[in-house]
């Protein structure tokens, strides 16, 4: 353990102190060998990428998972493996990234659930509403306590989630990504509320993988990756670029950056590079390119607009990723190019066609292929074989006369089990049945494993292992080197960085200008995606 | 590691656990009656398998249950549960009996029960075509819409023949003129008085045309993959409303033809009540049977055999303990299926890299 | 028409309904759906009649009957809480099961497949119109006291969350599965009173005397949107058009099987959403 302790105090004076933890889903290590000691009175940032472990480590504080090994303290007592009653009756709050919250009750209703203000057998509303006001004062936290909860801004819902781990006496308090959902103002108005909190005495952990939030409020960082406990650090003593490498490992970024050379770019002040300039750079762009979307607009599932007005294009033969924090669209624009989702307005090109309104295997037909970001959702049918998965989307050409061809299914299985070195090496065992890695190459195998042109590959590598990651890097740049155009949307960062010929962010449903990959750096990608920086692409 | 085997596992453990737990309960009631379990169970095998008359009661419940069992089967496949048996058999057979009675005399026999059992398919498939519409339209669930439309078309069909086409003095239709099913005891004299007839080689062919759609076609493909995510199959390119019409469909057609085994083989005549729960006892046979065809086809026998059974026993228990026993298997197995699934999914880790 | 017999036959045939819907609601608020109310009421209406036909007491055949569906209340709950099984099939064969025991112990009992001897009764005074009966008061209380607990108890509270969005209520410690079994519970000892209604009204036992009543109830919890009150009002409907073709039989203005199909179709018609979606729980039916 690298970490440096920060605190020399004994024991008893921590907050929280968790040790050692361990916990294993299935094949996945979620955290091993975490620790995390909190201080009372100060705000805790704990940092890490996606899977780096932090929501699980919250989770087993907060008393929904017991650890499979460590100890964990609060307030100097003993608490390993408490359940989720104990942890609140011992003041834990955990704001979870999503919601507890019933939609159909209203705001008081949601507050006082468990532990309801009781008269005569009956609820007493007039005093679950006044309290519920009065602790809104207090705190700052404005809610209308008589709202259904369904009816709320995501805003709103969020305060009334910190309001109801105060009901009920919180005095740490754990948010886990709070901000993901917040604007600007709402962020803001969140930092006056916590630290008022901790002012009056609160405890406060915050999860977040935003740098810019860490320095902003936090007093204390705890980094995480990889399921284990990195770097504690004073917020005072650091610098972004100290905690994204602890984050994302130094060896990591390295390899990103001499990609970029690599590729022979000038890294040092070159311009931004739009859209509307690359086509300058490449006259014949719309011969060319081999997607190309323009002002396109999609609605999201409360039919807001989860893309607004995105525009941008893709050449053979070249990686565009897109980098964001979840939740900005990114989704959703993948589903629009699948076919999966309908399109509010603007038009998606691809070879030359228009293909906007076209259904999902009509795409296919015209060479599109498409890693899906949740292969347990989407990219499999788990309790199908995998030599039967080696063929969804593309079932028809192993049909003849509506009746399968099971010699030839079996066959391109056994090939493409070889090619990409699916393990076990057998096309009979269901997809549930393969490791992570495996269940990922099985996609890719049949996603790339044919003829196409497009590629759309939404967080190809999300809970694989490392020598997996390393195999499908491979197998993407030799598709960019066979001519192919990849849409590359991953939330890791240093993967869009180490793929990406060109590079873009989503925010709030807009793309940013469109920047060559040696113009990027970790800060400045940060800065785009926590909307700091906002020069979105006509 | 051999896959298929524990596939297998999965399907078989619950029927066989909820065999043992409904033997066990089947013995506490016999001793309440103050008799010997094995000599009941005797006497039960006896007067089922035991004789011709006997078996050929048992082949007969089983015809119909087949076909329900596969309509219900079928839907489950598509992850639509089809409540809705019960009155898919009850049209199926009114449109067969209605169209056999139109049929002249004169009208080849092959030929006029081919047309029947397309006029069993039209009317099953017609009332299973409503909680597909409804399903893939409005999103009604198609479990409460199916149990009340039983409800709908029973009560339609009672009135139709109450008020047009009964017999006087009875609840049925007059007899078909054409397309009667032969009976078994036609070819084989041992089978003389029981009700079974040449529909059960239907239901075989029956059940292995929808085996062969389910696992062998592209359609069936599709429908499975939408009957276990719908969202990868919507991914791979699948209609996903239009395959779970198409079952829907399919599943009534099914049933529906169901109903020949009465109205063309056993009475010659549509008559008021004549599905008596056999639509309903497709969910169990479904159930037991695993949802696949070879499962229902084993499972309809079954079920046949314990209500042909209780006939046998009724001199030393009471006939109603087999209604007990359905029951008993039908929760036991709805209950075993997660556990046993649980229980060998923790037992297999999946397969390290 | 007789307007007071008229009124007078909608609360018979309704209180039957009223029960049983109430006891839907209960369990569908919990997210556990209710298929086996025809069973609850069966059994009910069977225990009932064994309590009063050994006692000769009608006070002690309603304990009975809330008894039988208590036990049965309890297998549906286990087969679906504790077990995960499918909500449906759970329901389906409750409904199976019910009808096989009340039959086997019938036999047994009163050595008859058809039907018991006669039992005592509640009130039975001509003068005053079945209104002596306390379950007739009982039916017709229910639904106001359910929608008192569901809307101002801290149980209902709960029941409300865990139907909705159980995760949310876990997450503040209300123990779920013991907020679902009580629940399905209370819904099988409500059904079963309409059962209980039902046998001691006939003053016997007949078998499968509830004839699809538990369905009609269903369809009042679906026409009813959930919400005791509404599906009171929708019970009543449906006992309101049943009478009504009672009363009208022998006029003939439509065909008797079309009265019949009123509260399926509706309900029907409430699932497309044509007047006002009925939208279900969010967790109902959900085993994981």
């Amino acid at each position: 353990m690298t970490g440096l302790p920060i605190a020399t105090a004994n024991r008893g004076q921590y907050a929280i102190r968790m040790t050692g933890i361990d916990k294993t889903f299935g094949s996945v290590r979620a955290n091993r060998d975490a620790s995390l000691e909190v201080m009372p009175g100060e705000i805790h940032a704990l940092v890490g990428e996606n899977g780096a472990g932090k929501s699980t480590l919250m989770k087993i504080l907060g008393g929904l998972q017991k650890p499979d090994a460590g100890t964990m303290e609060v307030n100097g007592t003993d608490v390993t493996g408490w359940n989720t009653s104990d942890a609140i009756a011992a003041g834990i709050g955990v704001v979870h990234q999503h919601f507890m919250l019933v939609p159909t009750l209203t705001v008081a209703e949601n507050i006082i659930l468990g532990m309801e203000p009781v008269t005569g057998g009956r609820i007493d509303y007039p005093k679950a509403i006044a309290d519920v006001q009065a602790l809104s004062r207090e705190t700052g936290l404005a809610v209308s306590a008589e709202a259904t909860v369904a009816n709320l801004s995501v805003g709103e819902a969020q305060r009334v989630e910190i309001l109801k781990t105060l009901y009920r006496g919180a005095k740490i308090l754990v948010l886990d990504e709070p901000t993901a959902v917040l604007s600007p103002p709402e962020v803001r108005e969140l930092w006056t509320v916590l630290r008022r909190l901790r002012d009056a005495g609160g405890t406060i952990v915050l999860i977040t993988h935003r740098l810019d939030e860490v320095i902003d409020v936090s007093d204390t960082i705890t980094v995480m990756r990889a399921g284990q406990t990195v770097e504690r650090l004073k917020t005072a003593d650091t610098t972004p670029a100290l905690i994204a490498r602890a984050m994302v490992g130094r060896d990591v970024i390295l390899t990103s950056r001499d990609e970029a050379s690599a590729l022979g770019v000038d890294v040092a002040g070159a311009e931004e590079e739009s859209p509307v300039t690359a086509s300058t750079f490449h006259p014949s762009d719309d011969m060319t390119s081999a997607i190309r979307v323009t002002d396109l607009v999609i609605l999201g599932a409360q039919g807001t607009r989860a893309v607004d007005g995105v525009t941008f294009s893709i050449r053979p033969g070249e990686i565009l990723g897109i980098a964001g924090v979840e939740g900005n669209g990114q989704t959703e624009l993948i589903e629009a190019l699948s076919g999966l989702r309908p399109v509010e307005s603007g038009l998606i090109r691809m070879s030359g066609h228009d293909v906007t309104h076209k259904n999902v295997s009509e795409r296919r037909d015209a060479g599109l292929s498409h890693i899906p970001e949740d292969r347990h959702r989407r990219g499999l049918i788990l309790d199908y074989s995998v030599a039967d998965n080696l063929v969804l989307g593309i079932q028809e050409t192993f049909a003849k006369r509506g009746i399968l061809n099971r010699d030839r299914i079996e066959a391109n299985a056994k090939e493409q089990i070889e090619s990409f070195d699916i393990r076990p090496p057998s096309g009979q065992i269901p997809a549930r049945n393969l490791s992570g890695g495996n269940q990922q190459k099985v996609v890719i195998a049949r996603e790339m494993g044919r003829k196409f042109s497009i590629l759309l590959a939404s967080q190809p590598t999300r809970g694989v292992d490392v020598g997996a990651i390393e195999f499908i890097h491979s197998r993407l740049r030799e598709a960019r080197a066979d001519g192919k155009a990849i849409l590359l949307v991953s939330a890791e960062l240093n993967e869009v960085l180490a793929l990406a010929d060109r590079v873009a962010v989503m925010y709030r449903g807009k793309m940013t200008k469109v920047m060559s990959a040696g113009d990027v750096t970790e800060e400045s990608l940060g800065e785009y995606m926590t909307g700091t920086r906002m020069d979105t692409a006509e | 590691m051999s896959t298929r085997r524990e596939q297998f596992e999965e399907a078989v453990f619950p029927p066989i656990v909820a065999l043992l737990v409904a033997l066990i309960c089947g013995d506490l009631l016999i001793m309440s009656y103050g008799q010997s379990p094995a000599t009941v169970y005797r006497m039960l095998l006896e007067g089922t398998w035991g004789n011709a008359y006997g078996f050929g009661q048992v082949l007969y419940k089983a015809t119909t249950l087949t076909f329900t069992g596969l309509a219900v089967s079928l839907g489950i496949r598509a992850g639509l549960f089809n409540v809705g048996a019960e009155s898919q058999l009850a049209a199926g057979g009114f449109l067969a009996g209605v169209v056999g009675l139109a049929l002249w005399p004169a009208f080849p026999l092959p030929l006029a029960i081919l047309v029947c059992i397309v006029a069993a398919a039209i009317g099953g498939g017609v009332v299973g075509a409503v909680p597909g519409y409804l399903k893939v339209k409005f999103g009604a669930h198609e479990v409460i819409v199916t149990i009340m439309l039983n409800f709908v078309v029973l009560a339609l069909l009672n009135w139709i023949v109450a008020d047009h086409l009964h017999v006087s003095e009875t609840l049925h239709t007059p007899e078909i003129r054409n397309g009667a099913i032969p009976r078994l005891d036609a070819f084989i004299q041992a089978f003389h008085g029981s009700a079974a007839n040449l529909t059960i080689v239907i239901a075989l062919i029956a059940a292995f045309l929808v085996w062969f759609h389910l696992f062998r076609s592209k359609r069936g493909y599709d429908l499975r993959a939408v009957g276990l995510q719908p969202e990868a199959a919507e991914y791979g390119g699948v209609k996903v409303g239009a395959t779970l019409m198409r079952a829907m469909v399919l599943s009534g057609a099914i049933a529906g033809i169901g109903g020949i085994n009465y109205v063309l083989g056993y009475k010659q005549y549509y008559e008021e009540g004549f599905a008596g729960g056999s639509g309903f006892l497709g969910i169990a046979v479904a159930l037991v049977g695993r949802n696949h065809p070879l499962g229902v086809v084993l499972a309809a026998l079954f079920f046949a055999t314990l209500s042909q059974g209780g006939l046998a026993i009724h001199a030393f228990v009471p006939k109603q303990m087999v209604d007990v026993l359905q029951g008993v298997v039908i929760l036991a197995v709805a209950m075993s299926v997660p556990e046993v699934r649980t229980a060998l999914r923790r037992a297999r880790k999946p397969v390290a890299a | 028409m007789n307007p007071i017999s008229f009124v007078t036959q909608t609360l018979r045939i309704a209180v039957p309904y009223l029960f049983a819907a109430a006891g839907g609601v209960v369990a569908e608020r919990a997210g556990i759906i209710s298929l086996a109310l025809e069973g609850f009421m069966l059994t009910g209406a069977f225990s009932a009649t064994l309590g009063v036909h050994y006692t000769g007491s009608p006070w002690i055949g309603l304990l009975c009957g809330v008894f039988g569906g208590l036990v049965f209340g309890l297998i549906h709950a286990v087969a679906t809480i504790r077990y995960r099984a499918d909500h449906v099939v759970s329901g389906i064969a409750i409904n199976l099961l019910a009808i096989g025991v009340t039959r086997f112990f019938l036999k047994l009992a009163f050595d008859s497949s058809s039907n018991s001897p006669r039992v005592n009764g509640f009130g039975g005074n001509q003068a005053w119109y079945g209104f002596d009966n306390p379950l007739l008061w009982m039916g017709l209380g229910v639904a106001p006291v359910l929608a008192w607990v569901l809307y101002r108890s801290p149980f209902g509270l709960r029941v409300r969350a865990v139907g909705e969005h159980p995760a949310a209520a876990a997450s503040v410690g209300v123990k779920v599965g013991r907020v679902q079994y009580i629940a399905v519970a209370v819904s099988g000892m409500l059904a079963a009173l309409g059962g209980v209604f039902l046998a001691l009204d006939q003053h016997q036992f007949t078998d499968q005397m509830t004839a699809g009543r538990g369905f009609i109830a269903v369809a009042a919890v679906i026409f009813g949107r959930w919400d005791p009150v509404r599906a009171a009002i929708a019970c009543l409907l449906f006992a309101a058009a049943e009478t009504l073709q009672i009363q009208l039989q022998g006029i003939e203005i439509i065909p008797s099987q079309f009265i019949v199909m009123i509260p399926y179709l509706l309900t029907i018609i409430a699932l497309a959403g044509v007047v006002g979606r009925a939208v279900p729980p969010a967790a109902l039916g959900k085993t994981e």
